[in-house]
């Protein structure tokens, strides 16, 4: 545990300040002002953002629809399985799928080109670089909003619902009264797992991008595999340096969400 | 078994999973459609995959099938790290020592705060020295993976071990004279397999799809075979892609159908004795 995940943390981190003869210096770090760097922190946080807001709303009402499945049933298997496989076990082979999908030559491309003369790449073709990361990432996102908020869904006492109705409540005040009270921590919590997912992940953008690094992840990979950049080593450890704070905030503001989804729980 | 209250009626359910089930369709449909393609005449059919399959996974694609036996035993690997290790101790934290809860969900959390691309910038000299003591074998990556996939895992149990309520199951059990063993394991794991089980599902998933670490670290593993592939023959990559994929599907499906099936044979049992 320790030697897997603290001491390359602390390694990571530690490589931004320092410089090629290991002595210490600001001068790596400095560099996150870079405007290229900013951008591109720019654009992974606002791709993190919208995938993971329209992940969590597409996948909560997947959620929703699956709630009266029955948990043994072939539905809830079916669902399980698909979700995991591409929440976790995309990456590299949904690039390939949007390739195939909505690439120049890809199936959807050339229905609409062929049936409606809308030319979906008029203004350039946008797959291999930043908006042709959003359909991809929603993608996995949805399923992995419904891996994380299928369980506190379906933990929902159904005693709520019967003393809603004894009560003299309708579905619309046992929705908004009862159960988006209950739920709202959990789905807060969730939208903050999807950002850090989407924040963090790599492959299906190395996949998909070859050239250009327009975000963070990227950034990571040509600092670390770049031999044209002499004396810039190190920017890798001070861009993982920045990666970790924005990964820091938005995991503690994970933590207490699911402090208080836990109230409800127990 | 009677509808929850709260569930949406039939019409709605359907309406909303066969709109979200079709559009998630669409590409995985259009992957077959191109591995399906006759090249510029038009037209479409079979002869890509049997041109891969009559080659057998002799040729250049026999990498891919090493590539698979490693991603494969280093998801056993990992799945047994998460089973031996990760299920006993957050028991342990639940029951016996509840203070520790925030400290054990803060590390469990915290590899997900630190990307697997941050994690390979530091990794990279932490392998060389382990080269050096256990060789540089691909199943030393299941230590790392056993990090990845620590707060998949971690959810996926500790959801369910907060929806059932241990403490009062296993004081009934202890106070009718089962030991701790098995109040662990024919009370406990049989509540909390659901959990259990999906966060194995989550750790194979992760292993096997894992390309971060590996790509970065050299290692042969299927995702790292594939990308190799897709540059020299985009079409092969995607029908591998697609049984791996199906592969992966299944897998998971098999592991899910295992809980049930073992549940429901034991259910009857137990209801047979009024």
């Amino acid at each position: 545990m320790l030697l897997f995940l603290l001491v390359p943390t602390l390694i990571a981190v530690g490589t931004g300040f320092v410089d090629e003869t290991g002595a210490f210096t600001w001068d790596t770090v400095a560099a996150l002002g870079n405007p290229v760097v900013l951008d591109a922190f720019a654009n992974s946080f606002g791709l993190s953002a919208f995938t993971a807001v329209v992940g969590a709303v597409v996948g909560a009402l997947a959620c929703y629809g699956l709630l009266g499945a029955p948990e043994d049933g072939p539905l809830r298997s079916v669902v399980d399985s698909l979700s995991g496989v591409l929440a976790q076990f995309g990456g590299v082979m949904l690039a390939f799928a949007f390739v195939a999908t909505i690439g120049i030559q890809g199936l959807i491309t050339v229905i609409l080109r062929d049936s409606f003369g809308v030319d979906i790449f008029a203004d350039g073709v946008w797959l291999y670089e930043l908006p042709g990361l959003v359909l991809p990432y929603i993608y996995f996102q949805v399923p992995l909003m419904i891996i994380t908020f299928l369980p506190a869904l379906q933990a929902l006492n159904p005693h709520w619902a019967e003393a809603n109705a004894t009560l003299g409540g309708n579905r619309a005040t046992y929705w908004f009264r009862i159960a988006f009270p209950v739920l709202a921590p959990s789905f807060l919590g969730s939208l903050l797992l999807l950002f850090a997912n989407a924040f963090s992940s790599y492959a299906t953008a190395a996949a998909l991008t070859s050239q250009g690094s327009q975000i963070v992840p990227l950034q990571i990979r040509s600092a670390l595999t770049s031999e044209t950049l002499l004396g810039r080593e190190n920017l890798a450890g001070a861009l993982a340096l920045g990666m970790i704070l924005v990964m820091f905030v938005v995991m503690s503001g994970y933590s207490v969400l699911q402090a208080r989804a836990a109230r409800w729980q127990r | 078994m009677r509808p929850v209250a709260h569930a949406p009626s039939r019409l709605v359910r359907g309406l909303i999973l066969g709109s979200i089930g079709l559009v998630f369709a669409i590409p995985i449909i259009a992957m077959v459609e191109f591995t399906l393609r006759r090249g510029l005449a038009g037209g479409h059919d079979f002869s890509r995959w049997t041109a891969l399959f009559q080659g057998g996974f002799t040729g250049p694609y026999r990498s891919v099938l090493v590539a698979l036996g490693n991603s494969v035993g280093l998801a056993v690997g990992t799945v047994a790290i998460v089973l031996l290790l990760l299920v006993p101790t957050l028991l342990l934290v639940h029951l016996r020592f509840p203070r520790l809860r925030r400290l054990m969900e803060f590390v469990c959390i915290l590899p997900i705060s630190i990307p697997a691309i941050v994690l390979v910038v530091g990794l990279a000299p932490v392998y060389s020295v382990l080269a050096r003591v256990a060789g540089s074998g691909v199943w030393t990556l299941s230590f790392a993976y056993g990090i990845t996939v620590l707060p998949f895992a971690y959810r996926a149990i500790q959801s369910n071990l907060d929806g059932v309520d241990v403490r009062t199951l296993s004081e009934a059990a202890r106070t009718l004279g089962a030991g701790w063993g098995s109040v662990l394991l024919r009370v406990l794991i049989p509540n909390l397999r659901r959990g259990i089980l999906a966060g194995a599902f989550i750790s194979v998933a992760v292993v096997l799809g894992e390309f971060t670490i590996a790509s970065l670290l050299n290692r042969i593993t299927l995702q790292t075979a594939l990308v190799v592939v897709s540059k020299a023959d985009p079409y092969t990559a995607v029908i591998l892609s697609l049984l791996a994929l199906t592969f992966a599907f299944l897998l998971l499906l098999v592991i899910g159908r295992l809980g049930t099936v073992r549940t429901g044979r034991r259910r009857p049992i137990t209801g047979g004795q009024p």
